[in-house]
This record gives C-alpha cells, structure tokens and sequence, in this order.
C-alpha cells in the first residue's frame, strides 16, 4: 500500500519545543498568589494515629494545614476497590502514607514545618514480603489480604501428571522497579466552591484524576477539570499516582482559597510513589519425552502493597501472559495479588506480564534440558500457531510464525556461532560470555471486555485556520502520542502532517478516549482518530463543500466554509469491538486481547568472574507488531523498553528496610547509563493487522518482557548457573558461583 | 531542596590571604566551598549541617599545574577535567586520570576538585587510592604559614582528617620517582555501572620488579575501611618474592587483615571482601603479564 505519513519517521509534533526547552512543564509554571504544598507522611509502616504534634519553633498560623477531616467529600482514591484514603485518618498502612498535608508561600519555610510535625503512631505488627502475606503471617487487608484471584482452566491439568514423560519444576522471583522517569510527579490546583476544582499536571490519564477528583469533592462532572501540562515521563508511574497529588494540591486550595502546587522531589518520588510489583512464580510442567508440552500448571503472586489500587488488573495480564506463546493442551493458572505494609505498587510498562514472562522463560529452559533439547528446539516443538489456542483458549486468528522470528533474531545475532565460539573460550576465560534468549507475545489494549466498558470517544474538529485538530485524552508523553495521530489523522484525510493539530488533553475540551496506557494508544485510539477523521471529511462532504477529489487547501477551505456557514464542526467516533472478540469475564477465558505483537530476543552476556559483574554485549530485539507507523519512534520504544529491561534484570535494586525503600536516591538507586547498554539491535516483521490504523499494533510494553529471561538464559549459557532471581546484583552472582564450587 | 536557605551564608574572599583571615578569625566556623559538588548534594537533601561556608573557587593560588624534575605539584583546586587533559600526569600518574575519568560524568568533572575529593573525607573516594599509592604530599596553608605533610595517613577516622580547623588544603604534590617506567600500575573501581558510579571497592596498585621478584610494591583501597586504607603490611610481604600462589595466598592472607568491610546500602561485606582478593590477585598477576 502507498502511504505518504504512515510507515514514515515524520518528526515529533513537539520535538522542537522540548528541545528548545520552550515545552513548560508543570514547575515551569506559576500563578498569582500560589502557595507551595508538602506532604506529612508516615514513618512507620502499620499502626494507629494517636496524636500529630506541631513544633512551637514554626509560625502555624501562617500555614494552611489539612487533614483528613477536612475533606469536602469521601475520602479515598477512587480507582477500582476504594480503600486507599487520600489521608490516613486512624490508622497507617504503609510507611510513606500521607497522613497530613501544609502549604505555605515560601516553600523553605514549608520543608523546615514538613520536619517539625511529629506523628505519634502506636506500631501494628505489618507484613513486608509477599510469602508472609500469603501465608497470612498476619491479616492486614480484608479476610485474606488478597486483592484479588484469578483462575484460568483449559483441558484438565490433573490428569496429565501420570501419563508425563517429565515433570519439571522451578520458582523464579521479580523484585520491585522504579519508574524513574526523569520529570518528577507534580500539579497545581485551584479549588473553589464557585468555580470548582482545576488541576493542571504531569500525567498519563487526565480522566481517572478527573473521577478521584468528582468522590474526594462531591461535585458533578462538570465542576472538575483535568488539564494535562507537558509530561517528561510516565511509564505507568503516572498512571494512577496523579489522582492522589492532585487531590492533596485540590484540598489545600479548597481551603486556602489560592492556587497550591505540589512537586515531589526524587526522593520523595521514589520513596512514596507506586513501582513494579514484586513476584513470584511456580511452575509445574508435564513433557513428553520428545519435547511436547503436555500440562502446565502455574501460581502467581504479586505483592500489592498496601491498597488496591491497580493490583488486579496488574494481575490480570501477568496471569494471562503466563503461559506465553506455546501451545499446550492442558493449563491451570492460579494467581493472586496480596497485600503488604509497603508503598502501593502499581502500573508500570509491561504490567505483571513482564514477571510472568519472567518467569515462563527461564522455565522454559529448565524443562528443554531436562528433556534434554537445546532451549530453541524445545521451543521450536511447542510454538503456537495459527488456529491453535492460547491459555484462556483464545484462537489465534493471525499468522504467526514464532520460527521464523527465531531463525531471524539467530542470524542477526550470529547466535549458533556465538555459542559454540564462547562454550570453546570460556574454560580459560576470565570473563565468561554467553548467549540467550527469550520468545514472547504481548496483548495490546485493555484486556477481555475491558475496551468495550471504556467505550473510548475520539474527536476532530475544524479549526478557523483550516486544520484539523485530534480531540482525545490520551496524553503525549513522550512516546510520540501526538505524532503518531497526526500521521494516521493525515494520511486518512490526504491532507499536509501540518495540517493536523493534537489538542492538550483537557477534560473541558476533549472526551474520553480513555487511559494512556496498556499499548492502546495507537492501536485502539488511533483508530478512533481515523474515523473521527473521516467522519469530519464526511460531513464536509455531505454539505457539498467539499469534492470527492481534493487538494489539503481545497480542504482548508472546505473547513472555514463550513464554519463561516455553520459555527463549528465536530465529529466524533467510538469504540465498537470487532465481532469476533468474545470474552467470558467469569471464566476468564476467551479473547484476552484483540492482538498480540509477538518477539524474540537475543542477549549476548559476559560475566566478569573478578567482580561477579555480568554486562550485555550485544543485543538484538525482533518483533512482529502489525505495520509500524513510524520507524524512528517505534525503534525508540524497542530500544527504550530493552534498557528498561536490562536495569530491571542487572542493576535496579530496590534496597527495603522496614517496609521503607532506603536508596530513594539515583546516586544508590542505579539504572543503567548509556555506557552499561549495548547496541541495540532493532528488527521489525510487519504484518497489518486489520483492525489497527493503518494495519498497526501496540508496541510500548512488549520490549519490557524479553529482556530479563533473555540476560538470565545468557548468563546460564556463560555461566552454567541456573539463576533464577532479579535483579540479579554482583553480590547473589558472587554466592551462585560459590554455591556451584562449594 | 530540603534545605532552609536563608539559614546559610556563603562568602567571597577577595584573596587567599584573605581567606585565611577568616579561618583564622573563628577557626572551625567557616568552610571553603570548591566546586561544591559534594556539598550541593546534602545541600538539596537538606543534610548539610554546617552552614557558613567561603567560596575558593575564584582563588587562582589554588589553581594549576606544576613540574619539575623532583614532582609535579597541583593546585587543590584542580578539576578531573584538567588532570585528564595533562600530557604528563597522563603518561607518568595514569591511575590518577583514570580515576578522574571515571568520576562523575562530564559536568561533575568540570567542576569537581581534588582538594574537595581528598577533604570530603569519604572513603568511597575514588583519587585517593591512587594517591596514596603514588606517595603523594599535601600543602596546608593557614595564616600562622603553610607545611607539607604525607598523604599517607591523612584520613584517621571516619571524616577525621590531620587538618587544623583553621588550614586549607593548597597543593598536592606527586613525587615523579614513584611512578614512571619501571613501575607497573593497576588501578579498578567497582561500581556495577560504567559511568557515575560510587565505588563498592577501589584498587589501586603498583609494584616495580627486578629479576624478576618484586622489589617494592604499594596498594591502596577505598571502601572497604572508615577511611581509604593503605595496604603496607599486605605491600610489606610481597617485597622480594616473586608472583606464584603462595605469594598470592600470602598477601590475601595479610589483605584480609588490613581491611574491614561492612554491610551496607551499596553492597555487602562478603562481596567487598571478596571481589578486594580478587583484585589483588589480579594486581599480582598482571606483573606478569
Ligand atoms: C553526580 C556526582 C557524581 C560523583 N561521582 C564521584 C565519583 O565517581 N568518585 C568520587 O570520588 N567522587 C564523586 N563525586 C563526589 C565529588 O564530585 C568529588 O568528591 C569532588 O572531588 C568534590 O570536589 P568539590 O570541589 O566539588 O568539593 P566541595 O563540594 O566544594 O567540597 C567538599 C568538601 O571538601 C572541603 N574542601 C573543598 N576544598 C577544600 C580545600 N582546598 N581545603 C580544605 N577543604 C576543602 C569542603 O569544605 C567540603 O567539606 C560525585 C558527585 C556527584 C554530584
């Protein structure tokens, strides 16, 4: 298909401003009369507030001081189960939970007053690691502490285990991660009972704050508005955290009665904001002697934190992703989230699928050795395909060809070669290198049913200029959001890149086109652009304004007509699920998602036997992900998501003591630097997907998963060591080696 | 920022004589402030406790670079950026400018100094290692007159430095006949990233060898002690041996001695501890090499 803008590296909407640094983000901006806000939190990880004591050094009367009791409507974030507050009234739960809140004008005053209010805090017993909450040490949340569970059945796992050839076993465990996207979190709030409740901010989904902001109110719809200010990050950690900030800056303008903003500093960021949740994973597998697949059963926990917030659907997809892109007749999946006395982990790129992936591929070796295969043809002997079934039973209605993506990610990466060079090198090598992979799939979009509940609206609407601008909340935020549409936008209506506009997400201004999040944007919203586009071409059209042929200035026109004639023009389209998407919610079974973008990735590891520091060489990332829109960015996302990954697997060491993360700092919190990555070698197989603008799938997540299971089967090939645990430091490589010459 | 800024002072002396005044006036009430990049970071954590301070960065006695036969002698004020960029402290001192190299990233070593790295006191400290193993000497000015003394045993406890609340520190200078041809030099930090990275260990090592055996050898740590540690007992045995595995075994046996490391937020003392041996034999076997 001749495209103009789709498939073409069209440069970032806002590139210039940002690098110009003409972009304002939200600290860049100012109000008259704003005061400054903080946030009085927690040092103790469970317990009951028994009194909060103010310092007589600091001038009070000059503060405005909140606290639960100040909250106009219900105090709690709304998300899905309602039992985080946005202020702790009685009881904690968590080190780090904000308990009271100050704002002040001059913002080195409002630190000095932050440290001079003592909370006086009778000590609960808490529960900090997810073995202790699941074996209910102590029950801190509901009956159970479990958020929730899910079961996935296909065929019937319990009788496979006699007939088995082989029966292979493993635990495998993912340790939290931090975001750390390089703009911390912030907004700015102006709340009043005539005008109501504004929060400007760095976010990824201006509609949830917007809902959290409507119960922590009680004001309609319309008297809240959400705007979305240029965001330097977000990665999940934007996700659902800015409900909570903004409803703190919200109830501090409430009461003052003037504009108040609120930024974290890193270590507040890191120290009180959502991570990856920590997980682990058992597998128990049934294998023919020559190599099939024949049950599967896998349990899966994730450790939630103290409150709900995002955990279950966190879980749904870890769950779902957990048997990954094999055929296997027979699979039980049981999974829970629990809870713990820690900070709320939450959405982070990958979503639970990245521990599962985790874990399924450093399994998945385990089981070809013990069958005695090399881990590619094991794999090659179990590969899903066309019209087979994945674990919820969804039939795979592409043509997938996970072979091929391995017979192509082994000769980019001269893996075959590479591994017999290093297996001859390394009896009397120093350092000691090796070769591995991982091969997965990554659903886009909201799972099962969820996209047809979101019910996403997208708009266009002629501008006085002549252009068209894309009216959606979904948000730019970094990824190339606004790019991405006014290619798609562009190229449906043959109209000039220039010629499209994106509009700041603002719930005043745009509708619901749902979440930044979940690998939907492009895929799912993107087609809404699309047909929001050519709805508005329609009605200019209809009116006889616009000829079936046309020039982009013969459109320009076409629109100023029309609004000289008419007023405005608008249209908007909504999701409708393709009619072969059936999702039985209940059983959790069925199709999980309208798409997977499927990958296979190649790492090229040494381990330095002096230090017990491993480091990837060389790194090659191949994946089929519909048609790519544009290949500068999407190349940036692979390449983006894989260092993601290489941190998450050799460097990001969430240090925890006493439910506190203590290296809330980047000096002892290291990810890696450009100098600890390796080439990356981005390659993409396309094949359109036809419910996807321009054939696309989403992508932003899937890069996260392969990484981790790659490096650790690397290791394992250089190594011999069977490690199983990330991150992986130098300090547990130093104990594996000594374990293993013990 | 944590900080309460109005709570600080920072001042500008015009000269060092004047500088040294204002030690003298109150001795331990003023501080310099170098390049600050140490002191910006308790700064913003709201951690820095003292709170007057001088600038010395616009002080050119403090600055630059010196040669003759016997040394070369640098202003304490002198950058990472400047030590890497001198074609004899690149030939002759190579551990110091790998350890400069790898300080930081290009702004830290712009503005960071010697002077601040040696009187930050931390034992993480990635110069003095080399320092040490290079025999260097430290000027102390102050307005009673200026003195040398060794480097080598400057630091005697954690953050305790052999300094007068009332001194600076002037000058470092490297004798030019510890180092050169006949010594073979072996510097590693560890720091599980490539780049701004503190140091988990530190090592720096240098050994000059007749016939064959060691005839002197010098070793120096950071990170695995209170303070960046010496290593002369562990030096002392390897004279006159020559490289094999006793020689090794013998002065990891001493090593394991000399230093003491912990647990903590970085890493462990079993890692520390062991990745230290590790490089010393390493050291040992690079001679041969
Ligand atoms: C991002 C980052 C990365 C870093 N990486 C490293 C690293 O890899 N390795 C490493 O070793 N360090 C590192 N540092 C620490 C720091 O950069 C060095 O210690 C630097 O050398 C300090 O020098 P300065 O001039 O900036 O010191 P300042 O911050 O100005 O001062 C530090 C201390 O020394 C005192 N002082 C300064 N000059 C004198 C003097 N002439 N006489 C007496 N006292 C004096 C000051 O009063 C203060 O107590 C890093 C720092 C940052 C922020």
């Amino acid at each position: 298909m001749q495209t103009r803008f789709i498939g073409k590296p069209m440069p970032r909407k806002e590139g210039r401003e940002k690098v110009t640094g003409r972009a304002r983000y939200i600290d860049d901006i100012t109000m008259p009369g704003m005061l400054f806000g903080a946030t009085v939190r927690s040092p103790v990880p469970r317990g009951r507030i028994k009194e909060i004591r103010f310092d007589p050094q600091i001038p009070w009367d000059e503060f405005t001081i909140v606290t639960a009791q100040d909250v106009p409507g219900s105090n709690y974030v709304a998300l899905i189960v309602n039992d985080q507050p946005y202020l702790a009234d009685r009881l904690v739960n968590h080190a780090e939970e904000p308990v009271l809140l100050l704002a002040h004008t001059d913002k080195y005053l409002l630190e000095e007053a932050r440290r001079a209010v003592r909370l006086e805090i009778e000590p609960l017993p808490p529960v900090f690691t997810l073995d202790e909450s699941d074996e209910k040490k102590e029950i801190i949340w509901g009956e159970d502490n479990v958020f929730k569970s899910f079961l996935v059945e296909k065929g019937n796992v319990d009788d496979v285990w006699a007939g088995a050839d082989f029966i292979v076993e493993g635990e495998y465990r993912t340790g939290a991660q931090e975001q750390l996207y390089i703009e911390t979190n912030g907004v700015i709030a102006v709340a009043n009972p005539e005008e109501g409740v504004t929060v400007w901010g760095s976010m990824q989904c201006p509609y949830y704050v917007h809902k959290a902001l409507i119960k922590l109110f009680n004001l309609p719809e319309d008297k809240i508005r959400v705007v979305q200010t240029e965001t330097g990050g977000g990665f999940g950690g934007k996700e659902e955290y800015p409900s909570m900030i903004a409803g703190h800056a919200a109830l501090l303008a409430w009461k003052s009665g003037k504009p108040v903003k609120i930024i974290y500093d890193r270590a507040e960021d890191m120290a009180a904001t959502t991570k990856r949740h920590p997980s682990r994973t058992r597998h128990r597998t049934a294998v023919t002697r020559d190599g099939r697949l024949l049950g599967m059963e896998i349990d899966f926990v994730v450790d939630g934190g103290a409150y709900a917030t995002l955990s279950a659907v966190v879980l749904s997809r870890g769950t779902i992703h957990a048997a990954g892109p094999y055929n296997c007749p027979n699979v039980r999946i049981r999974s829970r989230a629990v809870a713990t006395n820690v900070p709320p982990h939450g959405a982070f790129r990958g979503f639970g699928a990245p521990q599962s992936i985790f874990a399924l591929e450093r399994h998945m070796n385990k089981v070809a050795r013990a069958v005695g295969l090399s881990p590619e043809e094991f794999r090659r002997r179990n590969f899903i395909r066309e019209g087979e079934t994945t674990a919820t039973s969804q039939v795979i209605r592409e043509a997938v060809d996970m072979q091929r993506l391995v017979e192509r990610a082994f000769e980019l990466s001269d893996y075959r070669d590479k591994q017999e060079r290093f297996a001859r090198e390394n009896e009397s090598a120093r350092v000691k290198r090796g070769v591995g992979f991982a091969s997965f799939m990554h659903g886009a979009g909201f799972t099962g049913s969820g996209e047809k509940y979101l019910q996403s609206i997208v708009g266009a609407e002629a501008t006085p200029e002549g252009r068209v601008r894309i009216l959606a909340a979904n948000t730019e935020i970094g990824q190339g959001t606004n790019t991405i549409f006014a290619q798609i936008a562009a190229e449906a209506l043959g109209l000039d890149f220039e010629q499209i506009e994106v509009a700041q997400p603002d719930t005043a201004n745009v509708p619901n086109s749902g979440p930044t999040v979940a690998s939907r944007t492009t895929m799912i919203v993107g087609k809404l652009v699309e047909s929001a586009a050519l709805s508005l071409r329609q009605t200019l059209q209809n009116s006889k304004l616009l000829a079936d042929s046309y020039s982009p200035e013969d459109f320009s026109r076409a629109c100023r007509d029309y609004l000289a004639k008419y007023g405005q023009l608008k249209s908007f389209s909504q999701y409708k699920q393709p009619a072969e998407i059936d999702w039985d919610d209940e059983k959790y079974r069925g199709d999980a998602y309208g798409a997977f973008a499927w990958a296979v990735y190649v790492a090229e590891v040494s381990v330095d036997t002096l230090t017990f520091e491993a480091r990837v060489e060389d790194f090659v990332a191949v994946q089929e992900v519909g048609r790519v829109i544009n290949p500068t960015m999407a190349a940036g996302q692979i390449e983006g998501g894989v260092a993601q990954g290489i941190g998450y697997t050799l460097f990001e060491n969430v240090v925890w003591r006493g439910g506190r993360m203590i290296n809330n700092q980047m000096t002892n919190y290291i990810i890696p630097t450009t100098a600890d990555i390796p080439p990356i070698r981005v390659h993409f197989e396309e094949m359109p997907y036809e419910h996807g603008p321009g054939g696309a799938k989403g992508i932003g997540e899937l890069p996260m998963d392969g990484a981790a299971p790659a490096i650790l089967n690397a290791i394992e090939n250089a190594t011999g060591l069977e490690l199983n645990q990330i991150p992986l430091m130098p300090e547990q490589l130093m104990e594996a080696f000594r374990g293993e010459h013990a | 920022m944590r900080a309460y800024l109005p709570a600080y002072e920072l001042q500008r002396p015009a000269s060092l004589d004047e500088a040294l005044r204002l030690l003298a006036s109150a001795p331990g009430e003023w501080r310099p402030f170098a390049g600050g990049t140490d002191l910006m970071v308790l700064l913003e954590a709201g951690k820095l406790e003292h709170r007057k301070f001088f600038s010395i960065w616009h002080l050119d006695e403090l600055r630059g670079i010196e040669e003759t036969i016997e040394h070369i002698t640098l202003g304490a004020l002198t950058t990472y950026t400047e030590l890497q960029s001198n074609e004899t402290m690149r030939r002759e001192f190579p551990m110091l400018c790998v350890a400069a190299s790898e300080t930081g990233a290009i702004a830290i070593q712009n503005r960071g100094t010697l002077g601040g790295n040696i009187a930050n006191a931390s034992p993480a400290a990635d110069s003095p290692p080399a320092l040490i193993v290079y025999g260097a000497e430290l000027e102390l000015v102050s307005a009673r007159g200026a003195r040398w003394i060794a480097y080598e045993g400057f630091h005697t406890a954690y953050k305790q430095m052999r300094m007068e609340p009332d001194e600076l520190i002037s000058r470092i200078r490297l004798p030019r006949a510890s180092a050169g041809d006949n010594w073979k030099q072996y510097y590693r930090k560890v720091g599980t990233r490539k780049a701004q990275a503190i140091s988990k260990i530190c090592f720096a090592g240098a050994a000059r060898l007749g016939d064959g055996q060691i005839e002197e050898a010098r070793i120096s740590m950071g990170s695995v002690a209170p303070t960046v540690v010496s290593c002369t007992k562990t030096a002392s045995i390897l004279r006159g041996r020559r490289v094999n595995k006793e020689t090794i075994g013998a002065a990891q046996g001493e090593m394991k001695k000399e230093i003491v490391p912990i647990d903590d937020l970085r890493s462990t003392a079993d890692y520390r501890l062991q990745v230290s041996l590790n490089l010393l034999e390493d050291f040992l076997l690079s001679l041969e090499r």
